[in-house]
């Protein structure tokens, strides 16, 4: 029978007991309705999550709320909205009680001096055509200026298919501020003139990914599996799909047979009391979904299935390092 | 101190769960390694830990707590823990 210690060499496998007990249990809330920019092709917006349920104003309630979640076993608090840094009285309220990514546009600067450690997403949609067209701003302009050396912010790359044979310019942009980066892809949710991928793009940008990876390797954060599931949409095999996906929420899922998937996962409107489908937009269609954490999710959950060679196991690990790396489990 | 008949028999039953659910080839119940480390071992998550722990309950009518899961590192220290929840149903039954 194939164990973990057969397939793996000594080093693989202490980079497996690093982090095989690490049982990270994320949930994902909206913390505002609000943000200062309005993107085009930002699921929030394009699906009208804003309006499903009103913002509890009260700071004491979110208080109580996440001591309910501390207590139902969450480990890993990702914030979200619209946009978190509007309101760091609620973003207090996860960060003192439990682990916590904020993510943002990067246009406020949260105050280090209240937020010591938290650690910071910051969104980038493509280069400053880019982003001037799509968020119409330079969006990184601002947030380089902002976080420029912060130990515990990265930038959280969205490449478009424009940004084929673009994307170094970024990547080294991002370098030069001192900053590490995460990419992920465009989903294109409100379907923007030539923002959709074609396959052979996909396969394009995948290669670009490696090599960004390979050129990089101090500041991109990822692994070459990454690239591959999520360009691919395939892993072992199998198609992502909603019947894969592991970031439904946990009592809204009423799929049968229930696949592998993120334990106790809720996605929170910014009342603490309505949960929304996924981690991104209900009306996303899941087959064409490109959301990062989903696709890493995907492999993580996952893992016994990978046991059919040293390689597949690699590829997990790598896989979740690379999660467990991104939200703090473990150092850069 | 050598195992009871009893002790075994639970560790067999338990093994034989565990393959069922997690759908493990190429092992059977007798040739399972009690003492197997689930997690640095097997792969086991906590999600296949919870769907065995879902038929322990039904099999011997003990709550498996979630906080427990890290505990349960392996067959023999589920058969443990399973017996000395009995035990303590039995010692609560009869007071
Ligand atoms: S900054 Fe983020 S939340 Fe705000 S509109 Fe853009 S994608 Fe949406
Ligand atoms: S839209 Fe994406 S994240 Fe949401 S259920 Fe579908 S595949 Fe999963």
């Amino acid at each position: 029978m194939k164990t973990v210690s057969t397939l793996l060499d000594q080093n693989w496998y202490e980079r497996y007991k690093a982090i095989s007990r690490l049982n990270i249990r994320s949930s994902i809330y909206d913390v505002t309705n609000r943000c200062n920019l309005r993107c085009k092709g930002c699921f929030f917006f394009s699906s009208d999550e804003h309006k499903a349920a009103p913002e509890e104003e009260d700071v004491v309630r979110w208080e109580s709320f996440v001591e309910r979640e501390q207590a139902r076993g969450v480990n890993l608090a990702i914030l979200i909205g619209g946009e978190p840094t509007l309101y760091l009285d609620r973003v207090e309220a996860f960060y003192k009680r439990l682990p916590t990514y904020c993510a943002t546009n990067g246009l406020i600067k949260i105050p280090r001096d209240r937020f010591p450690g938290m650690m910071v997403g910051i969104s980038l949609w493509g280069d400053e055509e880019d982003e001037r067209l799509l968020r119409g701003k330079d969006a990184f302009a601002v947030s380089s200026r902002n976080y420029t050396g912060d130990p515990d912010a990265y930038y959280l790359y969205t490449i478009t298919s424009r940004q084929l044979g673009r994307t170094e310019r970024v990547i080294r942009r991002i370098a030069d501020a001192g900053l590490k980066v995460h990419m992920q892809l465009l989903s294109n949710d409100e379907g923007v003139d030539g923002f959709s991928w074609t396959p052979p793009q996909l396969s394009d940008i995948r290669a670009e990914m490696d090599a960004m990876l390979e050129r990089y390797p101090g500041t991109v954060i990822s692994c070459r599996y990454y690239h591959e599931i999520i360009t691919t949409g395939r892993m072992l095999g199998r198609p992502f799909s909603w019947n894969e996906c592991p970031s439904v929420t946990e009592p809204l899922d009423n799929r049968h047979p229930r696949p592998k998937r993120l334990i106790r996962f809720i996605r929170w409107a910014a009342d603490l009391k309505t949960m929304h489908r996924c981690c991104t937009s209900a009306t996303r269609d899941c087959t064409t979904c490109k959301d990062g954490a989903a696709h890493m999710s995907w492999v993580m959950v996952n893992k016994r299935a990978h046991m059919r060679s040293a390689k597949d196991l690699q590829n997990w690990i790598e896989v979740y390092e690379m999660f467990a790396k991104l939200y703090r489990f473990i150092p850069w | 101190m050598p195992e009871s008949k009893e002790t075994r028999e639970r560790i067999i039953r338990i093994a034989e769960i565990i393959i069922e659910e997690l759908k493990l080839e190429e092992i059977t119940p007798e040739s399972f390694n009690p003492d197997m480390d689930l997690v640095d071992e097997l792969g086991v998550d906590s999600m296949d830990l919870a769907t065995v722990a879902l038929v322990l309950q039904d099999e011997y009518g003990v709550f498996i707590d979630e906080d427990d899961y890290p505990k349960l590192k392996t067959v023999r220290l589920i058969a443990e823990y399973v017996q000395s929840r009995l035990h303590g149903q039995k010692a609560n039954d009869s007071l």
